[in-house]
């Protein structure tokens, strides 16, 4: 009696010993380390990668295991020392094409890594860090769209030359369209239905003129809704990019809402500002007749009505004084391939302002270049000729407010052009696809406000481990010696299953990286307290079957066997519990009800099938007297 | 039959004193509900939470003497923990944009040292600026800042509501499923006790109530119900078991037969919740009162009302031997 058939010990084995190795990530800490990133347009490769080196090994700081990945380069150090050295000499090397971030990644061993065991992913609670959740204000990209189409449809009827009396966007959404006579109403409308078709019309009398009531689409709502906070989101991308977050959360949530979440920043104000950053495109004329003599520009001569840029290469570039319009009458930029000779292009749509500067600019101006300039404010840290951080009075480092101007490409006018034309002369598709995002991104396409921030200072997130590491082990410590003390042999086993429930646990969290936060402590801990539930009852139980005179091989029978539909019971209705906490919480909730559905599963199968195994290993198939319980 | 009983308490009989006892408990909690309400966290009004932590002791008076002078006439400032830690709450406002609100206080604060060591006592300047790999380790640091505006506390309220809806209905469900619906009922009366009287203190004593202390809350409706089913599932065995016997004496025994194994567990539970509470941290401080709160309270409500509870409703061995062919996993050991 007693006794476990081979399978299921193999089946426990088989459950148990993944479990330590996908749990033992978690042991072997953090290496200090660097993540270097280019910002927009530079790029990292074998050279950035050997200077690094070189600049490195001049300074003699010692560093290991240096990766290039998509990303960027990623190098580790031995100490924090080291580290922040090291950041100083990358970052004077480099300049500010590059971004250089602290981070901690994993020492995970690499054999560890073949098996894709990594340890947990903790929660910004616990290492640190701003998590934003950002509103994408709809209502006005919408009503932005509906200003825009005002304008649209204004030139629109006067290229067909249609009459009207007045086009004005109506105080409750909705654009009104007065007409002279009935006529001129259904060319009107027929214009509306094949040019904008994003409008439904519906007909109206007004102080008795015929009208059009036009209101946008539910399908081009949803499209706007859609686009706006895809392009907010790739606009945020780029800017947290330049923030050099080494493991950056940009996440849609909900219909408008965008989760951003930088581990490990310190700098918050700085994040807000950057994400918060508005850059603009300027469309300039190239100064043609100046051109010739640009050195005289770069010697301090420049020609009045005239200033001196930079494009991306670096290369000196004059352009004429005065903007001809801005990024703000992109509509659209996408990039695609020159039907004619495949190379890349960039296709740009403008509204209806731009379109008609744009054909007047363009038609006098064939022949000669139009520069796009990339226009952004940024503030950085003021830093000496040596590259140290210049400090205030207060021993803060002082912030200089800087304008990024660069031209982004300057090609030469073929044709005159409308409200759609397209960049060519781009030496790679990626290259169309940097600008195009550039172009879009220029302006967020809707207002966008922080709706919710928590951010977690640095040495709060270090005191938040430790003081779940303590809670767990204190708590635990107290069960196993309590549960030792009152069940003895079956106390120890009981044990055994908790331990290594909680390894289980730490296994499961690791291998589908669920964020673990504070919260997520508190649930490993009241699993461990309720984990030991199950034990009790079916101990309890083997003592009342022993109590009723059976014997002790037919009360570990009974035992286990009667207590198994409570425990299932009992944990079926904390599991709903717990489930519905997760489909209902947010963020710290959330982790909570994650790691309490864990633990129910795991300690059911510790509790029930291990404890089990075990005590039909001590007692199972021979002649007992007496139960250690 | 032979079963001997370790305990031999009359629970049942004192179900009236129990009941009357209860009864007073949720009135005192649904009175302080109604008159004083809850201490709601930022979680739910919406606002700014800033804590700072200072190098050394700061008075109060002080912290928010400087934050009127910046404009935070309405701040709420109190130590957080020790008297180095100072926690400070302002409520929304229509004008301000909130994510601003925190740079404004940190700054506020950052300045008003600055001002306290001027140039006359450079020494002292060092010490409050230490230098220490970043050389902005001044003598305020920020810990943690929340903001919450007033869309989100809004969908927080509710969807916390709705949460205990949808919960309290699930274990209905499954309840009447497994056993039969007076069951149901009585262990939805008890979670609605445990879940009352526990917010009625936290409304009494006005601790703070926040998104954790509702995940607490919800994570006691999982225990407490536990505990009953426990206590349940022996119900029904007796009743199939003990022929003779009288409803109200089969409940007597069953709760003394599962006597032990509730405080156990009670016990063990509170263990790791007191370690939660001294080594915890102060974030998670309100989130322990409410576990613990609960499973005292939880542990109370499946001896002393759930049963009852199902008693009163009229329970008879004939309502359980219809559902037999869901109790199958008994006849094994029968």
């Amino acid at each position: 009696m007693n006794k476990y058939p081979l399978w299921k010990y193999l089946l426990i084995l088989a459950v148990i010993i993944p479990g330590f190795l996908y749990a033992l990530p978690n042991l072997y800490g953090e290496d200090p380390a660097l993540q270097i990133s280019a910002t927009r347009t530079a790029v990292i490769d074998e050279g950035t990668e050997q200077q690094i080196k070189s600049a490195l090994t001049d300074k003699k700081i010692s560093f290991y295991g240096l990766v290039r990945q998509e990303s960027g380069i990623q190098l580790r150090f031995k100490n924090t020392d080291d580290q922040l050295k090291a950041k100083e000499v990358v970052e004077k090397e480099l300049g500010d094409k590059y971004t250089v971030a602290l981070n901690l990644v994993p020492a995970t061993p690499a054999w560890m890594e073949i098996f894709g065991a990594e340890p947990m992913y903790l929660g910004l609670d616990l290492r640190g860090g701003v998590h934003f959740l950002m509103e994408v204000d709809i209502d006005g990209a919408i009503s932005n769209t509906e200003k825009r189409l005002v304008s649209d449809l204004r030139s629109g009827m006067r290229e067909n030359k249609i009459r009207y009396l007045s086009v004005v966007s109506l105080k409750n959404g909705g654009i009104q369209v007065l007409f002279p006579d009935q006529e001129r109403l259904t060319q009107g409308l027929n214009t509306i239905k094949d040019d904008f078709t994003s409008l439904s019309a519906k007909e109206v009398e007004r102080d008795g003129k015929p009208s059009l009531i036009l209101r946008l689409t539910e399908k081009a709502k949803r499209e706007i809704r859609d686009s706006s906070v895809k392009q907010n989101m790739t606009a945020l991308r780029n800017r947290i990019n330049e923030l050099g977050v080494a493991e950056p959360i940009v996440q849609q949530q909900g219909d408008n809402r965008i989760v951003v979440q930088l581990p490990g920043i310190q700098d918050t104000a700085r994040a807000k500002e950057i994400i918060g950053r508005t850059a603009t495109l300027e469309i300039m004329m190239v100064d043609e007749k100046n051109s010739g003599n640009i050195q005289a520009a770069l010697e301090g001569r420049v020609p009045v009505g005239s200033r001196l840029y930079r494009d991306r290469h670096n290369a000196p570039i004059l352009l004429k004084k005065g903007i001809i319009y801005s990024g703000n009458n992109i509509i659209d930029a996408s990039a695609g391939i020159d039907s004619r000779n495949g190379g890349a292009v960039v296709n740009i749509t403008l509204d209806a302002r731009g379109a008609s500067i744009n054909q007047r600019i363009t038609g006098e101006n064939i022949g000669k270049r139009m520069a796009v300039v990339y226009v952004e404010q940024k503030s950085s840290i003021k830093k000496d000729e040596q590259g140290n951080v210049v400090v205030d009075k207060s021993g803060r480092p002082v912030k200089v407010k800087s304008r990024i101007e660069e031209v982004i490409t300057a090609p030469v006018i073929r044709d005159q052009l409308g409200k759609r034309f397209q960049i060519e002369g781009l030496d790679s598709s990626k290259e169309a696809r940097d600008l195009s995002l550039l172009l879009r991104a220029g302006a967020l396409a809707a207002p966008i406000e922080i709706v919710e921030e928590r951010t977690i200072g640095p040495s709060l997130g270090k005191e938040n481990i430790r003081t779940g590491f303590l809670s767990v082990a204190y708590g635990l410590g107290a069960i196993l010696i309590f549960m030792l003390f009152y069940y003895r042999i079956f106390g120890l086993v009981a044990d055994i299953a908790l331990v290594l429930n909680l390894i289980l646990m730490v296994a499961v969290l690791s291998l589908f990286q669920a964020t673990l936060t504070l919260p997520g402590v508190a649930g490993i801990l009241l699993t461990i307290g309720m984990a030991v539930d199950a034990n009790v009852l079916i101990f309890e139980r083997i003592r009342e079957e022993l109590r009723n005179g059976v014997t002790p091989q037919a009360a570990i029978h009974a035992g286990y066997d009667k207590a198994l539909s409570t425990i299932v019971d009992a944990n079926i209705t904390t599991l709903i519990a717990a489930i519905v906490l997760f489909n209902f919480g947010t963020g710290p909730i959330k982790g909570f009800a994650v790691t309490l559905s864990i633990g129910i599963v795991t300690s059911m199968f510790t509790a029930i099938m291990v404890s089990r195994g075990i005590i039909n290993m001590i007692y199972g198939g021979r002649q007992v007297k007496k139960l250690a319980i | 039959m032979a079963t001997k009983e370790k305990y031999n308490i009359d629970f049942l009989g004192m179900r009236k004193l129990a009941m009357g006892f209860s009864l007073l408990f949720v009135i005192i909690s649904i009175a302080s509900l109604a008159i004083r309400g809850l201490s709601f966290g930022i979680d739910f009004t919406g606002g700014t939470l800033v804590e700072v932590s200072y190098q050394n002791t700061v008075e109060i008076e002080e912290v928010r003497n400087t934050l009127s002078e910046a404009g935070f006439n309405d701040a709420i400032v109190q130590y957080f923990g020790t008297a180095k830690d100072v926690m400070i709450r302002v409520p929304l406002k229509g004008t301000e944009k909130g994510a601003q609100i925190s740079e404004k206080i940190m700054r506020s604060l950052h300045n008003k040292l600055d001002e306290s060591v001027t140039d006359t006592d450079p020494v002292s300047k060092e010490q409050t600026c230490s230098i220490k790999g970043q050389r902005q380790v001044c003598q305020v640091q920020m810990r943690r800042v929340e903001f919450v505006g007033p869309q989100v506390g809004d969908e927080l309220a509710n969807q916390g509501g709705l949460a205990m809806l949808y919960a309290l209905f699930g274990i209905l469900a499954y309840v009447a499923f497994r056993f039969e619906w007076r069951f149901a009922v009585g262990s939805v009366i008890a979670l609605v006790h445990d879940v009352t009287i526990t917010i009625g203190i936290f409304s009494l004593f006005q601790m703070e109530f926040t998104l954790t202390v509702l995940a607490a809350i919800l994570a006691v409706i999982g225990y407490s119900l536990n505990d009953t089913i426990v206590v349940f599932d022996r119900i029904r065995e007796n009743f199939r078991k003990l022929r003779k016997e009288n409803p109200q004496e089969i409940m007597n025994r069953s709760i003394n037969q599962t006597l032990p194994r509730t405080i156990l567990t009670s016990l063990t539970t509170l263990l790791v919740l007191v370690s939660l509470y001294f080594f915890g941290g102060d974030i998670i401080h309100n989130f322990s009162v409410a576990l613990i709160l609960g499973i005292v309270v939880g542990t109370y409500s499946s001896i002393y009302i759930a049963s009852p509870a199902v008693l009163m409703l009229g329970i008879s061995r004939e309502n359980l031997l219809q559902v037999k062919q869901e109790g199958g996993d008994q006849k094994t050991t029968l």
